[in-house]
Formats: C-alpha cells, structure tokens, sequence
C-alpha cells in the first residue's frame, strides 16, 4: 500500500487561530506529522496558506478532517509524494 | 475539557471580554455594597438581619442581570461573527471550533460577568454574617464591611493597573477616591 509521504495543500483559514496556532492544533492531534504553513494571502476575514504535512504516512483524511474542525478548509491538493518503496529499497 | 475552553476562548479573544466585564460588574457589585452599608450606617439602628437581607436581595439583583444581559448580547455578537466568517470562508462552520466558541463563550462570559459581583458581594458582607454568627470584630459589622468594600475596590483598581501596565498602586487609590466619594454623598444626605 502506497504512503503519503508529502502533501502540500491550499487551505482558506479564519485569522484565528494564527498560523502558529493552527500548525500546532494539527501536529498536536496528529503525532509523527511536520506541519509548515506559510500565509501567502490576507484579507478583511481570512488568509490564504500553503500547509505542508509530512511524516512517514500522512494521515490525509484525519487531517483534512482536523483542518475543517479549526474553521479552515482544504481548497486544492498543489502538490503530493507518495511512495511505495518498501524501507529497505528506499534506503 | 479547561484546554478545549481555553483554546475557545483564544479563538474569539473571549479572554479580554471575560476579564473586562470581571471589572466593570465587580466595580458594579462593590460599590452598591458601599452604597448599601453606608446607607445602613448612616441610618443607624438596623437589624444585622435586615441588613443581611437587603445586601443580599442586590448582590442577586446583579448576578441575575451580569448572567443574563452578558449572555445575551455576547451569543448575539458570536452568532453575528459566526456568518460573516462562514460567509467568507463559504462553509458551514456549525461543528466546527468557531460553531463551538459561538456556543461556550457567551456562557463563560456571562458566568464572569454575573458572578464577579456576587463574589465581591459576599466578600464584603463577611462582617454582617460574622457579627450574626456573635464572632467579635475590631470594629461594628457595617464599619467592618465599608471596610471591606473599600479593599475590594482598590483591588479590583490595582489588578487594572497591572493589566494597563500602569503603576498598581496609583490605580487602586484613583478607585478609593471614587469609593470614598461614594461613601462621602450618601453620608452628607443622611445626615
């Protein structure tokens, strides 16, 4: 079975929480994950941010689920790795 | 659960609201206190009972107004809140954090705003129960509570000085001022 790797999603949030908050929201619900997210865009309500998730298999769907609880939401995936090289091969 | 809150309470800057209203209803409760002792003192000659009662009947008076105005104009800014922010995010966010904070933090604020005087209240009625209970005080129960009221006034004047950034103790005695004033027109038309 394939593993997200890297997913790297366009995401509309509220300004609360902050992007600190609303990194450490995710990582603290999902264990083993690196969250960067970096705010491209800002208006009267809301900001625009490029959310990097990585970790040894991305939890896509829990996260997804995580960032719609924060009053966030998930407008595109922009970009994505997978893998499906068992640990030995990769290394 | 008080993270959660916490965290809620963050999201809409509810702290700032919550620790306004502990202020201005605290103010509230302690100067009708001062209001209600000074004018028992200068009346002279009344029950501790009655004066028990009435101290009482107020300090109820404002928590049932703190709890219920409070909660009813904070649901009303939240809900507010709440559909501009979905309307700019264009999604429901009913279950989501904010749908929760629009639902908890009127409860909270309204639970600071009533009880901040009531707390005050009961602080400053210590002496009449004391006095009742027959435990000797330094000096008579409604002095002992005028006392009492002035503490929490300054107090609530310095815990606003430290929040302001301005030196405590010149914000608690700008409250005594206003305290004792207080205490100086009700006595000057009782007598």
């Amino acid at each position: 079975m394939p593993a997200i790797k890297r997913v790297v999603l366009d995401v509309l949030k509220p300004h609360q929480p902050n992007a600190l908050e609303f990194a450490m929201a995710i990582a603290d619900r999902h264990g083993g994950c690196r969250i960067t997210v970096t705010v491209s865009e800002i208006d009267e309500k809301t900001e625009t941010t490029v959310t990097t998730i990585e970790s040894e298999d991305v939890p896509y769907a829990a996260i997804v689920e995580t960032i719609r609880e924060l009053g966030a939401s998930v407008h595109s995936i922009d970009e994505v790795e997978v893998s499906s090289m068992a640990p030995a091969d990769a290394r | 659960m008080i993270a959660q809150l916490r965290f809620l309470l963050q999201l809409t800057h509810g702290h700032r609201i919550a620790r306004r209203y502990f202020v201005t209803n605290g103010f509230d409760g302690a100067l009708t206190m001062l209001g209600l002792t000074t004018g028992f003192y200068s009346a002279g000659q009344v029950a501790t009972s009655v004066v028990i009662s009435a101290c009482l009947g107020g300090a109820i008076a404002l928590t049932v107004s703190g709890l219920s105005s409070a909660y009813v104009s904070e649901s009303a800014e939240r809900e507010k809140e709440l559909k501009e922010l979905e309307q700019a995010v264009a999604a429901d966010l009913q279950n989501t954090a904010h749908g929760q904070a629009a639902r908890w933090v009127p409860i909270l604020i309204a639970s600071v705003n009533g009880l901040a005087p009531l707390l005050i209240a009961l602080f400053i009625m210590l002496p009449l129960w004391l006095s009742q209970a027959g435990i000797a005080l330094p000096l008579t129960a409604l002095e002992c509570s005028m006392v009492l009221a002035f503490v929490a006034l300054f107090l609530l004047g310095a815990f606003l000085g430290t929040v302001s950034g301005r030196f405590w103790l010149w914000s608690g005695l700008r409250t005594l001022v206003v305290a004792a004033l207080t205490a100086a027109v009700i006595l000057a038309f009782g007598a």
